[in-house]
């Protein structure tokens, strides 16, 4: 190695081997990906471009290093799948009878006795061979079931989330803040779970009030403490005793303070897709955050 | 640069490479003091919010999420850049056994340099930064740094093109591909992240493979072209083997470049698979290193002169070392479920960008100072102490970080357990880790004191006769008509 030229042809072909397999593959394969739909229901194009404010939001998350305390990426561990009976039908007996010759794991004991208090999940974690099989088994004597498929992980146990995300959630940020640490709570669904703007306007000004204990710091410079002009003002922060402005003043989020908050509300990826296999429950609780 | 077109003339003298050193060296490490100054005290600043989040909470730029990512920059591109130029300047220029070509030309990028990163940490406070880790430097600053370097790394090849000792060593290899790999990541990401932005995830993508390539790459080949052209010196001895260290440098840059994106990125399941196992592939690197130290070392004697730089060298060895395992540790499938946004990623990045790099090119500054200024250190005690103050201090950032990092992703995987609770679980390490950063700080700041003190001496040790002359009284001769 007595060339430099052979130094920098080797450092050059190294280099260039990443370039194309981190930079340009990629972008071959997903740089252009295009819209991706609900899988449950395919008129719904996902995700759509955020709304006007929203994507102000994003700006003020950016410009304050939002993301070096936040992520906005779920994961998940795999997926559950579950058999479900909803209606045991006319012949009860035929159904039990089924259900122990499709082979599932269900004994000729306990067939019978699956049968009563319906809705109920007869087959729990299991491969979607058998689980396909079970409800073949069930249909044909004229029950109805239905196969359900859950995410799991840590991460959706604590409420961050439905699913994992995947590169098609993030198609239309600019910039994209995945963010790599959790010192606060993953905001990948945050308007999901805390769809009211005023909470995050409130959270902002005085996180720890919202939620004790919380180790975020205050973002006062995004309000204005004024004083009130004959009659308090619309968007005027209605504050608790122990944080509110000295009498005759009055607390009034800023532009940025709004669109931060709009961003926020408008952070949901839940929708089901093509790569994340999931079955939606039909009501929705907006559990606070874990 | 090949045998042919060189002329067999003498080597310059060691004090002539010295000297022709001094101005570009002067500015690249006067500045990259600064910004290691600058770094801690903004690191601190952050980590005071862990003590109570309404410390300087009312003030926009000094928020948690700006100040952190100016500290971070500060510390690269303030100080590991510059610092690294300088060292890779100063040892070509000796291998080379040549004076430096174009010391203006130099000096005058490294002024450059210093303004772009000053009005890229200014825009980072104002919240103009990019919003991608490590590059959240705006694009009108990264313009003037990549012009910078480009003069900076053109005008080092010039002197490298130029050496009378045409046999190239293991450093100079490392050192060449570190100038050519930094324009290249830094202006491939700059292009698809600002310029003509690339569309989602692709975002991040390119963030991680430039991480990569800087934090791992960059960083392991200046710092370690430093590594094998200070420690065989300290020990008096050669390196034990340059076939191993060829090994080594092969296989830093093709695994190494491929390091960078984790395990959970929403990608897909190739690009974290493929980097992984890149990083598994770079425990090679990390063995042949120690073997080739381990051999080199044996049986050296370390002078009591370079005693203080030695131990700065080979402790920042030690932290690349176990930077570097702890880098292979956390891509491995149960490892990184546990220690994924924990702490633990953030005590790996300081274990390797201070604990390994900064300490390196602080034992070279150590070395090289006294040398191109022709005087020593003011104080060689505060050199020591430095030594004991940025050693501790990096420990007592890092361990806390990695312990309370494993603790917190144990806790993050266990839903039962409130996030309030995680989170405050790990205030008592974060509070440790301030400690830390207020011995490195204090560590930084004896350097700058150090530094200041000599170039005042040399000032006046040139400016105290010349004033003297200057003033001297005249001797009036009487004329006589």
């Amino acid at each position: 190695m007595n060339y430099g030229p052979l130094i920098f042809l080797t450092s050059f072909l190294a280099l260039s081997a990443s370039w194309f397999g981190f930079v340009l593959t990629p972008q071959i394969q997903i740089g252009r990906q295009p819209q991706g739909t609900n899988s449950i229901n395919p008129a719904e194009l996902y995700p759509q471009a955020r709304p006007g404010l929203a994507a102000q939001g994003l700006q003020v998350y950016r410009a304050n290093g939002c993301a070096a305390c936040h992520s906005q990426q779920v994961g998940q561990t795999g997926t559950v799948i579950d058999v479900r009976l909803l209606e045991a039908g006319t012949n009860a007996a035929a159904v039990a009878a089924a259900l122990v010759n499709a082979n599932v794991g269900i004994s000729t004991a306990n067939a019978a006795g699956l049968l009563t208090g319906l809705p109920k999940t007869i087959l729990s974690d299991v491969s979607i061979d058998v689980a396909k099989l079970a409800l073949k088994a069930l249909e044909a004597p004229g029950a109805k079931g239905e196969i359900k498929i859950s995410p799991v992980g840590a991460d959706i146990a604590r409420g961050w989330g439905r699913r994992r995300t995947v590169a098609t959630d993030y198609l239309f940020d600019q910039p994209v803040q995945l963010g790599s640490q959790r010192v606060g709570p993953d905001l990948a669904n945050a308007g999901a779970r805390l769809p009211d703007l005023n909470w995050h306007l409130l959270h902002l000004y005085s996180p720890q009030k919202m939620v004790p204990g919380s180790l975020m710091p205050p973002y006062r410079f995004l309000f204005q403490v004024r004083k009130i002009e004959q009659q308090a003002a619309a968007d005027a922060l209605r504050l608790p005793k122990e944080i509110a402005p000295p009498e005759g003043y009055e607390v009034v989020p800023k532009p940025e303070a709004v669109a931060l908050a709009a961003y926020l509300v408008s952070l949901n990826a839940n929708t089901p897709l093509f790569e994340t296999p999931m079955t939606v429950a039909p009501a929705t609780t907006n559990s606070p955050a874990k | 640069m090949n045998a042919c077109c060189s002329t067999p003339t003498a080597a310059a003298a060691p004090d002539d490479i010295n000297v022709s050193c001094r101005a570009p060296l002067f500015v690249l490490f006067g500045k990259a003091v600064g910004w290691l100054v600058a770094a801690s005290v903004l690191g601190l600043v952050a980590s005071l919010k862990f003590h109570s989040p309404n410390i300087l909470a009312n003030c926009a730029c000094l928020t948690y999420g700006r100040v952190h990512a100016a500290a971070v920059n500060a510390q690269l591109y303030g100080f590991a850049v510059p610092a690294g130029l300088g060292v890779a300047l100063w040892i070509i220029a000796q291998l080379g056994g040549i004076r430096v070509v174009q010391p203006g030309i130099i000096a005058f990028g490294a002024a450059l340099w210093n303004i772009g990163v000053l009005i890229g940490v200014i825009g980072i406070l104002a919240g103009d930064s990019t919003g991608f880790e490590k590059l959240e430097m705006p694009r009108y600053a990264a313009v003037i740094l990549l012009l910078a370097f480009l003069l900076i790394g053109v005008a080092t090849l010039f002197t490298l093109h130029d050496r009378r000792e045409r046999r190239l060593t293991p450093p100079q290899w490392f050192l060449i591909a570190a100038l050519f790999w930094f324009p290249w990541i830094f202006s491939t990401a700059y292009l698809l992240l600002t310029v003509c932005p690339v569309r989602g995830v692709m975002q991040p993508v390119i963030q991680w493979w430039f991480g990569g390539n800087f934090t791992f790459v960059w960083l392991s080949l200046t710092g370690l072209a430093a590594v094998f052209h200070f420690l065989p010196q300290f020990a008096g001895r050669t390196l034990h083997s340059s076939q191993l260290a060829l090994f080594t440098f092969w296989t830093l840059i093709l695994f190494g470049s491929w390091t960078g994106i984790p395990a959970s990125a929403p990608l897909p399941a190739w690009m974290p698979a493929l980097s992984g196992i890149a990083t598994l592939l770079t425990l090679v690197t990390l063995i042949s290193v120690g073997v080739n130290i381990f051999h080199t070392k044996q049986g050296g004697r370390v002078s009591s002169e370079t005693s203080s730089a030695y131990r700065f060298v080979l402790f920042g060895l030690g932290m690349f070392q176990l930077a570097g395992l702890m880098r292979i540790a956390s891509v491995l499938p149960p490892v990184s479920a546990v220690t994924n946004f924990t702490w633990f990623t953030v005590a790996q990045a300081q274990l390797n960008s201070f604990g390994f790099f900064s300490l390196v090119m602080l034992g070279a500054i150590y070395h090289i100072v006294p040398r191109v200024a022709g005087a020593e250190w003011p104080s060689a005690k505060s050199v020591r102490l430095h030594f004991w103050l940025a050693a501790v201090g990096i420990l007592l950032v890092a361990v806390p970080l990695a312990l309370g990092g494993v603790a917190q992703g144990f806790k993050l995987l266990d839903p039962a357990i409130a996030f309030q609770d995680v989170s405050k679980a790990t205030l008592p390490f974060l509070r440790a880790a301030t400690t830390g950063e207020l011995l490195i700080l204090f560590g930084n700041l004896l350097l700058a004191a150090n530094l200041l003190g000599l170039v005042v001496r040399c000032f006046r040790a040139k400016l105290v006769p010349a004033f003297a002359s200057v003033t001297a009284e005249m001797k009036f001769a009487e004329v006589k008509p």
